[in-house]
């Protein structure tokens, strides 16, 4: 077993004895791999349980634990595995289990439901029919968990494994096929061999900038330096994605290996790892990723007896959305506050310590060991012209399954939100979609054809930054969508050149007072001059893209700014000094429900009283527009008419029928 | 305050100053916020002046220079939140606890803080009270939420 190993799961796999320490060479490796696999009988009953984040935050732990004591009390802890894997993707329905080899999927499981999946996963064959998917449209119970329609239309490669490996266990990597692309670059390619294959592949920057992979790489290859560095952008910052925080809680090791085989393809002897202290679970697994990689001879010194060394330092961000920008980082791994630099001279070139280094984003790194394996052709297999592979999109917001998905690029935006992301819910209607973040814009219902791919989501406005996809209904307003991202950004700006500093403050402010009714004509063309300058004269990405948001929404969505300057209307009913609530005498009938759930108290009424909302009160909060049972539907929404003058209160008193006679 | 265990974070990243930002997340981790004392003893041992260590903490968002509440409250206003209706969320948590994001309460029992994305935009819109995730708020559901919290 591996030097200084802690590792209980040796007595499982004894092969891991046969080796006394580091491994040595790719023979060493190909041993251990096949003992790993010929000791995992495919046959032998096995529980997955999805242990991401967001599966954490609907009970998985309580769901393992369920399944343990199950285990246990049944006497079957030798004979059915648990496995808890990282984030299997479909959010929406978890905590997810499925159980293996029948690959029964089992969604929204309690603690509860730990028994009858026990039995089933060793008696096998019979499905537990409640906990199966349903398919909205013909009602039938589907059982596999890739004949799911959230499934069935995704190309799952890079995300792939993180539903069948356990983050904190090398060897379920390993049986995977881990690390012999590490291995096959060290051994049967050279390192300009390696930046080559990557060139070919076409791969550009998962991120947000979209910069050909390889070309950063040759660059910092060519660039003189005395120390060199490779680094993982971890820092995802875009509210609503987090498909980085997924994979490196998920599948850590899967980046190590990219990571190896970049410093191994520009000369790097070190490495870091950028992660936000928001993701703790990502910070653990990849912290112990890395120790056990050194154990195994993957990172440290003489790496599989090659002669290469290789070091992994774990980095945590402090929170500041601008150190995802590039030199931003850097500066911030220097332990200085993350303010970014003019950057004529790329960072590939003079990056930490005025030192040639590369930075990928996560996903970026975790696609290198598929391409050094399978090739650039196959990487290219699927694409467009200019954007070849895979992506993996964060779909949320107003959208019926919520989750990260992997997609060919060129799949349709229709085909994402509607095939794999199940449509709107509620019977509302899709109104857009925004991608890239806060850098990015939204893509009204016009466009809904638009194959994804860097180019094709530029050209229409927006940006394929890091893959955040939040779908928005009717009921979201285009104006305050703008008005959120520009406060988002003017928070965020560090401050260090005046364009951004101050231009995106000032269009929150114009911006908010458009959606607070305070808009005049004139505003918008001064945003529009606001943007020019923010767009030509700030310093770095973030400055540079503020103003899209506005101008996306601009462009597709005129009418909504128009109309909340000269109506003081917000035809979303969402800006809340634009709307207003009340209730209508004719529907009311005096339940109460809206009364005594008001958190303003803000609605008098009683028993058999027609209710009515105080405005001066009121909020807006839209509980009583929400609990009014639908029977009644006695709350209206309004947002530019005038409310009609309270009943008398002789009217007020509701006479039920059944009372009359 | 004693010295001893910030020390021993010094050390744990042997007093580099490269480490600064490392060093300031662990005390942050430890103490809950950067009292002063703590800033001095790691600029004088990093030999780092406090402009910059000032600089540094007032520049990231996981650091506090006022101490945190007995519970914190993390009101998540990403995208996906947002367009489900966080802000009426957040409205709701500031007229029942009278803080503002950034803030602790007199009596120190909770502190308010919006957060960008918590990774499980499934159970939108989100409210997270010291690590546990409240999903799918709505106004009328936050005062029984906060009133589990001593």
């Amino acid at each position: 077993m591996p030097k200084n190993s802690e590792d209980t799961s040796t007595s499982e796999y004894p092969s891991l004895g046969k080796i006394m320490s580091r491994i040595g060479s790719p023979a060493e490796l190909e041993e251990l791999r096949k003992g790993l696999q010929a000791e995992r009988d495919p046959a032998k009953p096995r529980i997955t349980l999805c242990g991401g984040s967001a599966c954490l935050a609907t009970g998985s732990k309580e769901v393992a634990a369920g399944m343990e004591a199950e285990l246990e009390a049944q006497g079957l802890s030798a004979q059915v595995d648990l496995r808890k894997t990282g984030c299997r993707g479909f959010c929406e329905r978890g905590p997810v289990v499925v159980t293996h080899p029948d690959e029964s999927c089992y969604l929204q499981v309690e603690p509860g439901d730990a028994p009858e999946i026990v039995a089933q996963s060793v008696n096998g064959h019979t499905a537990i029919d409640r906990l199966l998917y349903t398919d909205p449209g013909t009602e039938e119970r589907i059982q596999r968990e890739s004949d799911i329609p959230f499934y069935k239309h995704q190309v799952r490669r890079v995300f792939g494994s993180n539903g069948s490996i356990d983050p904190k266990s090398i060897e379920d990597y390993l049986a995977l096929g881990g690390y012999s692309a590490l291995e096959k670059a060290l051994f049967r390619m050279t390192s300009d061999e390696v930046v080559e294959e990557v060139k070919k592949s076409k791969l550009r920057g998962r991120g947000g900038g979209g910069f050909p992979t390889g070309r950063k790489w040759e660059e910092s290859r060519n660039a003189p330096g005395e120390a060199k560095y490779v680094i993982v952008n971890a820092d995802e910052g875009d509210p609503g994605a987090y498909m980085d925080r997924s994979l490196l809680e998920g599948n850590p090791h899967l980046i190590l290996e990219g990571l190896a085989i970049g410093a191994y393809a520009v000369g790097a002897r070190e490495g870091y790892i950028y992660v936000r202290q928001e993701y703790p679970l990502a910070v653990e697994n990849v912290i112990l990723a890395i120790k056990k990689a050194e154990e195994y001879g993957f990172l440290g010194t003489d790496i599989l007896g090659s002669g290469f060394d290789f070091t992994v330092t774990v980095h945590q961000g402090a929170g500041a959305f601008v150190c995802g920008e590039s030199s931003a980082l850097m500066t911030a791994l220097e332990g200085r506050v993350g303010e970014p630099r003019p950057k004529y001279i790329h960072t590939a070139v003079k990056g930490v310590w005025d030192q040639p280094s590369v930075l990928n984003n996560v996903e970026t790194w975790a696609n290198v060991p598929l391409i050094i394996n399978e090739g650039a052709e196959w990487f290219g297999e699927f694409g467009t012209e200019g954007s070849k592979g895979t992506k993996i999109f964060s779909l949320v917001g107003k959208i019926t399954n919520t989750g990260l998905v992997e997609v060919p690029m060129g799949m349709t935006l229709e085909d994402i939100i509607f095939k794999i992301g199940g449509g709107i819910p509620g019977g509302k209607k899709f109104k857009a979609v925004q991608t890239g973040g806060p850098s990015g814009g939204c893509i009204p219902e016009a466009l809904l054809g638009l194959e994804v791919g860097f180019d094709e989501l530029t050209e229409a406005g927006s940006m394929m930054g890091s893959g955040g996809m939040i779908v928005m209904d009717e009921d979201t307003c285009m104006v305050d969508v703008a008005r959120y991202f520009l406060a988002f950004l003017a928070d965020e700006s560090c401050g260090k050149c005046a364009p951004c500093r101050e231009g995106t403050g000032q269009m929150l402010k114009i911006l908010t007072d458009i959606t607070e009714g305070r808009g005049r004509e004139g505003h918008l063309e001064l945003l529009e001059e606001l943007s020019e300058v923010a767009r030509e004269a700030s310093l770095c990405a973030l400055g540079k893209s503020a103003p899209n948001p506005f101008l996306s929404t601009l462009r597709y969505f005129r009418d909504e700014y128009e109309v909340h300057i000269l109506e003081k209307r917000c035809p979303a009913r969402s800006c809340k000094e634009l709307i207003a609530y009340h209730i209508d005498p004719a529907l009311c009938r005096g339940c109460m429900q809206c009364m005594k759930q008001c958190p303003a108290d803000a609605i008098d009424g009683g028993r058999n009283r027609i209710h009515v909302v105080d405005q001066e009160a009121c909020t807006k909060c839209g509980t009583c527009f929400e609990v009014c049972p639908a029977r009644y539907d006695a709350v209206r929404k309004t947002s530019g008419e005038p409310i009609p003058p309270p009943v008398s209160e002789e009217q007020r008193i509701i006479v039920r029928k059944s009372k009359e006679t | 305050m004693d010295n001893d265990s910030i020390d021993q974070i010094i050390d744990t990243h042997r007093a580099e100053p490269s480490a600064l930002i490392q060093i300031l997340l662990d005390i942050q981790a430890e103490r809950r916020w950067l009292p002063r004392e703590a800033l001095e003893r790691v600029s004088e041992r990093l030999e780092v002046p406090m402009t910059r260590i000032m600089h540094i903490a007032t520049f990231y968002k996981a650091f506090s220079l006022v101490p945190k509440g007995r519970h914190e409250i993390h009101i998540c206003v990403g995208t996906a939140c947002h367009v489900r209706g966080a802000e009426r969320v957040l409205d709701s948590v500031e007229d029942l606890t009278g803080i503002q994001p950034g803030e602790t309460d007199l009596d120190l029992k909770f502190s308010l803080e919006t957060v960008n994305c918590l990774g499980c935009c499934a159970l939108g819109p989100v409210m997270e009270i010291d690590g546990k995730p409240h999903g799918k708020m709505a106004p009328a559901k936050i005062a029984d939420v906060l009133e589990t919290y001593a």
